[in-house]
């Protein structure tokens, strides 16, 4: 039983929770001006058409910056990264980086990542990323 | 609005600042609420516009007899202060109401009467922030930070000045809460809370309030302080969640706020005679400096360690000790704004000589909102 605060889906990021539930990271791309953005929206906020399109996306990512969180907090061990990254397709989103030490030494910036996986329950499963592999 | 139209004509905080377990949230506004009024001479009765964030605009009018003409309740965090004056100046300046009263209060730290504080699960914070353990301010308010560090090579000990120097103003202030000089050592070990982020780079959280009235300049002379004149205002708001906030080294919310500010009042920088940054945590006021053109990209750290900001400095800063040493109850802008009154009207604990020109700019919401206030001590 998790006590990490969980996202309540609404019919707006439905697809996106679908996705993750699949193992997929899903994005939106406008139909009019190809810009692909997150969170998600039915329609797209550079300049506001309602043609857009879900499509996976490639999971990978960079370090884009972080805090190491120190104190107490439901459903997690101190310290443990709370991070943005910098998404492939453009957009960045917050999550923690994990499968690796959590300090400054082993946390770098502009570190590859990719997208991984935790099953919070039935419904939501949460995207983390961790260090590419095979990255050096 | 013209500029020096309106005037600010009553100022105060609550009695007492820090811990006030004895006074519940409502009645933090209504203390400040009284002894603003008492600054100004005047009674309810004489107020017929009313602003306020953390309660509602009903509530405060209610519980100190106002009957208003005029309501403002915008809360978008720390800065609502900022945007209630501007929007105040120009409702007084429409003719919708005479004069003005603009509360803040909040039991930040003893919690009597607070609100709760949480994020809804459905909102794009609660589903996509949320559930990565954040808690609070110092895991969103930092996040941004390594990045500013890294793009502009800004070291954690120039960081920690900004702490050093602002302690310096606030052991000039009796009612600062931290008046122990500190070093950049002492900033540097003290306890971590969110990496790089340790205690002494994150504001207090205390009890308190403030209120702040407001008029037309040509009424403002017969009140018996020294009106401060409002000579330009801006606001903005960005995004809601850290994650989403478009340049981490620099706040879009701050250049439109400070833009339509300096621009409405007829200034540049080099007219400020005194600066007030909202600063919930260190790198506030080096985001504030570079983004209100004070000083150029990645400048603003070296800036504040040449103790340009620091008392004796050519641009005195956050001179009541700011967040970091004088309070912060959670909507920490009210306090930035009664400092320029203070300096403005030469009344501060660290008054700086000859003030004539004064920059409040204040954030809210983890960089989410700005709002910006250019006071002077005539109308031009």
């Amino acid at each position: 039983m998790t006590q990490r605060a969980l996202p309540a889906i609404t019919p707006e990021t439905k697809h996106f929770w679908e996705g993750t539930r699949a193992g997929e990271l899903r994005l939106q791309k406008c139909a009019a001006c190809s810009h692909v953005y997150f969170p998600p929206r039915p329609f797209c906020p550079q300049c506001a058409a309602q043609d857009v399109q879900v499509f996976r996306a490639s999971g990978r990512a960079s370090l884009y910056s972080y805090v190491i969180h120190h104190r107490p907090t439901p459903g997690f061990t101190p310290p443990y990264s709370i991070a943005v990254v910098q998404l492939e397709e453009g957009p960045r989103m917050m999550t923690n980086i994990v499968e690796v030490e959590q300090t400054p030494e082993a946390l770098l910036l502009d570190m590859p990542l990719e997208v991984t996986f935790e099953r919070l329950t039935d419904e939501i499963s949460l995207p983390l990323f961790r260090p590419a592999r095979g990255a050096p | 609005m013209t500029p020096g139209s309106v005037a600010i004509v009553g100022a105060a905080e609550t009695t007492e600042l820090g811990v006030i377990p004895n006074m519940s949230q409502i009645q933090l506004h209504a203390d400040a609420a009284l002894n603003a009024m008492r600054d100004a001479a005047l009674k309810p009765a004489d107020i017929d516009g009313i602003a306020c964030a953390g309660e509602i605009p009903t509530n405060i009018a209610h519980y100190l007899g106002i009957v208003p003409n005029w309501v403002d309740g915008t809360a978008v965090g720390g800065c609502s202060f900022m945007l209630h004056v501007r929007h105040a100046a120009a409702a007084i300046s429409a003719g919708f109401c005479n004069t003005v009263l603009i509360t803040h209060g909040e039991s930040g730290r003893s919690r009597v009467g607070a609100l709760p504080r949480s994020i809804l699960p459905a909102s794009l914070q609660g589903q996509f922030e949320a559930p990565y353990g954040i808690m609070g301010p110092p895991t969103m308010f930092t996040i941004p930070v390594l990045r500013y560090l890294k793009t502009y090579g800004v070291t954690q000990e120039q960081l920690a000045m900004v702490a050093v120097v602002q302690r310096e103003w606030a052991a000039q202030n009796p009612r600062a809460m931290m008046k122990e000089p500190i070093t950049v050592d002492d900033v540097l070990n003290s306890r971590m809370i969110a990496y790089p982020f340790r205690l002494f780079m994150c504001c207090l959280v205390t009890d308190g309030g403030g209120a702040l009235i407001l008029t037309s300049a040509d009424r403002a002379r017969d009140f018996p302080r020294k009106p401060v004149y409002i000579l330009g205002s801006g606001e903005s708001v960005e995004s809601p969640m850290i994650s989403q906030m478009a340049d981490f080294t620099s706040s879009r919310a701050f250049r439109v706020a400070g833009r339509q500010a300096f621009a409405s009042a007829g200034i540049h920088p080099a007219d400020v005679d005194h600066l007030m940054i909202y600063d919930a945590f260190a790198h506030l006021p080096l985001y504030g400096l570079e983004d209100l053109g004070f000083v150029g990209r990645g400048e603003a750290a070296a800036f504040v360690a040449e103790r340009n900001t620091a008392p004796g400095g050519k641009l005195p800063l956050n001179t009541n000790g700011g967040g970091l040493s004088y309070t912060h109850t959670g909507m920490y802008g009210m306090f930035a704004l009664q400092e320029s009154v203070r300096q403005v009207r030469g009344t501060a604990p660290a008054q700086v000589r000859d003030v004539q020109v004064a920059v409040c700019h204040g954030v809210g919401g983890m960089f989410s909102a700005s709002g910006t206030i250019v006071m002077a001590d005539r109308r031009p």
